[in-house]
């Protein structure tokens, strides 16, 4: 009897473990990854805090963790390094900082992403890494706090191909204006079957790819709005330049590889390897490409500016940041002293800014003292523009909700390109525009 | 007897606080959250209604509940019916039923993401040839999701009305052939009245998947067109993580929506449970 009872206690308990330890898996994970490393670096005097950095950026993940390596074999401080997947970088961010070992260094993407956030993040003023900038505009303000920096610069345009361009009988020199775009853009797509390619890739508004529309083009009107107004964010639109947003769309869905009313399911992938397969001259797209664009030959890239019909002369790359690195001001002290010398570090050592600007490694362009030039082709074009570079103002876009609706609206216009669907468009860019600030301003 | 009486928290307490941690916890907090204002659900500050307020003057959330109510009612009436004759089909002796069956269930296996991108080739395949797209045309949209839905759920429940079929003693039918009832009248008078049991289960889950939809709907159209092929679940989502500062009314919305399922649920139960005969 009493072997019996001792064994069902057994049981249960053990049963009781299991469910204990399957709840608990991630906290013993990690406090078991600290104790090895504790261990490993036992003996190095400096600091008691430890950094846990969510990453926003997929593709640079594996650099980050072997930097992170690196930074614990020298300093012998702890680095975490987390990524979220593609497109889930909120609700990974919003459940880790729930945590009671919550991301000591995380990002956000601007004003609207900072708006959220600003609540848990540390002014930097004064810290090594501002002084590290090479300009005060890569600085991120909450008022007269300094919430986040930005710690990489891109550039999109048109990316092209000159090989093409030169077998269609033209050269980059030709294109100056968006005039002179329509015309060897419609001369290529009249001369389609003769020469086997077209003028765009396809425009695909499959959401792997929408992005590049909705967001990076519909950044032109509102840079062009703002810059006429002489503001930097505004609660209403009037969309004095969406007839040019029009011209420009129309000019990619109706020159590209693909039937406009296929858009909607074409997807990002394709565009990519439309260009790199030779049958496009021109992909809009940005420097983080490079990798993938490489493939036709750096002689062969050539990047232009996104025509726009206002200000041809002085067109010059959308080039800015949306990624500003912000530290949690909830962490405890050391915790933050122990970042902020990590991402000092990071810009500053050898290790660090190698690792972040080789065209092997994270290829990024950092706006700081320690830049190297760049090795990416697309980088060193865009810096050779002389016209003026279009500021980044997606950042000001009131919400997601804004982007996708604007972004259904030109799918259904694609396919369909009469006024009335024109005006949906209009709809989604000027009426929701207000609608959604005014929603965003209810809600902060 | 006795040892139940004494060692019962040792058999309770692990299931009660997986229950507890699972789900009595998550929800409490789910209701508290949708009053108040948060980003991370560590740091909410109490804004009583507000949430409701906003939640109830959202066009797209009222939206988005027609077009699912029209969505749950079509799909449980074609899933139920089909099913149903599938599984009258199937439970006659005839060879090869078990691979039928096995065929009509497979769709079941496969999780709805993965069939929403298969079924949007499918449908890209069909619609090009048309000169239109799925996502440009929200009856398109609404039907395709019919589709969709019924090639996974039918194999589900005749599989269960089957199981039914075969729980009907030989002898009522046997009674009812020898009484000269047609083929009609055994149905609608002896066969269906004994599946009610299974007709009450079928129909329950056939609704609520009809409003829980998510994966096949965010999958298949993601709303688009201008979100006219929204469902509640996908705009419940949509709110909570498109807009800054909106967790709190996507939390409100799902409450609502909780609230909603429940009533309908119950409804539904009422009416089938009422409808059932002792065997």
């Amino acid at each position: 009897m009493k072997s019996r009872k001792a064994m069902v206690l057994a049981l249960t308990a053990s049963m009781a473990a299991s469910l204990a330890a399957g709840c608990g898996s991630s906290g013993g994970g990690k406090s078991a990854s600290s104790a090895s490393n504790a261990a490993s670096t036992s003996g190095s005097a400096s600091g008691s805090g430890k950094v846990y950095y969510l990453n926003f950026k997929p593709e640079a993940d594996e650099y980050w963790q072997e930097l992170a390596k690196e930074y614990t074999d020298e300093t012998g401080v702890k680095v975490t390094v987390l990524t979220a997947a593609s497109g889930e970088y909120e609700s990974t961010l919003k459940s880790e900082m729930a945590k009671s070992e919550a991301p000591t260094l995380f990002q956000v993407n601007g004003p609207v992403g900072l708006a959220s956030w600003k609540d848990y993040c540390y002014d930097l003023s004064g810290s090594d890494i501002e002084g590290q900038l090479t300009d005060k505009a890569y600085e991120l303000k909450d008022g007269d706090k300094v919430a986040g920096i930005a710690y990489v610069t891109e550039a999109y345009g048109l990316i092209t191909n000159k090989a093409l361009l030169e077998k269609a009988g033209y050269s980059s020199d030709d294109i100056k204006s968006f005039d002179d775009l329509k015309k060897v853009a419609e001369d290529i797509t009249a001369r389609k079957s003769e020469l086997g390619f077209s003028a765009f890739t396809s425009a695909g508004m499959d959401s792997s790819s929408d992005w590049r529309f909705k967001t990076h083009l519909a950044n032109l009107p509102i840079y062009y709005e703002y810059k006429a107004d002489g503001v930097d964010d505004k609660d209403e639109l009037k969309g004095t330049y969406l007839q040019n947003y029009r011209d420009i769309w129309d000019l990619y869905i109706n020159n590209s590889t693909t039937d406009p009313s296929q858009l909607s399911t074409a997807t990002g992938d394709q565009a990519e390897s439309e260009f790199v397969n030779q049958e496009a001259v021109f992909f809009q797209n940005g420097t983080w490409e490079y990798d993938k664009v490489k493939a036709i030959g750096d002689d062969n890239l050539d990047f232009l500016p996104i025509y726009f019909g206002v200000d041809d002369a002085n067109e010059g790359l959308c080039m800015g940041t949306e990624n500003y690195w912000c530290v949690n001001s909830k962490a405890s002290e050391e915790d933050i002293k122990a970042t902020l010398d990590f991402m000092n570090w990071c810009v500053t050592s050898d290790k660090g800014v190698e690792a972040m600007t080789s065209s092997d490694k994270m290829g990024f362009n950092i706006p700081f003292k320690s830049n190297p030039e760049s090795q990416n082709t697309l980088f060193k074009l865009a810096n050779a523009n002389k016209g003026t570079p279009v500021s980044w103002n997606f950042s000001t876009m009131p919400s997601e909700e804004w982007k996708n609706t604007l972004g259904q609206a030109l799918t259904v216009y694609a396919a369909d390109q009469t006024d009335g669907n024109w005006d949906l468009v209009k709809q989604a860019f000027v009426d929701n525009w207000k609608t959604e600030k005014e929603l965003a301003a209810s809600a902060s | 007897m006795r040892a139940i009486k004494k060692y019962w928290p040792i058999f309770l307490i692990p299931t009660m606080a997986a229950f507890a941690i699972g789900f009595v916890i998550p929800f409490i907090l789910g209701i508290y959250l949708s009053f108040t204002k948060f980003t991370t659900v560590t740091d909410a500050k109490w804004v009583g209604i507000k949430n409701y307020a906003t939640a109830f003057k959202d066009s797209t959330f009222t939206h988005s509940f027609w077009f699912t109510a029209a969505f749950a009612v079509v799909t449980l009436i074609l899933i139920n019916v089909i099913a149903f004759a599938l599984a009258m089909a199937l439970t006659k002796k005839r060879r090869g039923t078990n691979v039928f069956r096995t065929v009509f269930f497979m769709p079941n296996l496969i999780g709805g993401i993965v069939l929403g991108y298969i079924w949007q080739l499918i449908f890209s395949g069909i619609l090009v040839h048309f000169n239109t797209a799925l996502n440009l045309n929200a009856k398109l949209g609404f039907w395709g999701l019919v589709i969709l839905v019924c090639w996974q759920q039918i194999g589900y429940m005749m599989i269960i009305y089957i199981a039914g079929f075969q729980s009907i003693p030989g002898d009522v039918l046997e009674a009812a052939e020898i009484d000269g009832a047609n083929a009609r009248q055994t149905l609608f008078k002896v066969t269906i009245p004994m599946m009610m049991p299974s007709i009450t289960i079928c129909t329950f889950l056939t609704i609520t998947n009809g409003f829980k939809l998510f994966d096949q709907n965010l999958a298949l159209t993601a709303g688009a067109p201008m979100k006219q092929t929204e469902m509640m679940a996908l705009n419940i989502y949509n709110t909570f993580y498109g807009r800054t500062g909106f967790e709190g009314v996507g939390q409100a919305k799902a409450v609502i929506f909780f609230l909603l399922v429940v009533a309908i649920a119950a409804l539904q139960q009422k009416l089938t449970r009422s409808k059932e005969v002792q065997q």
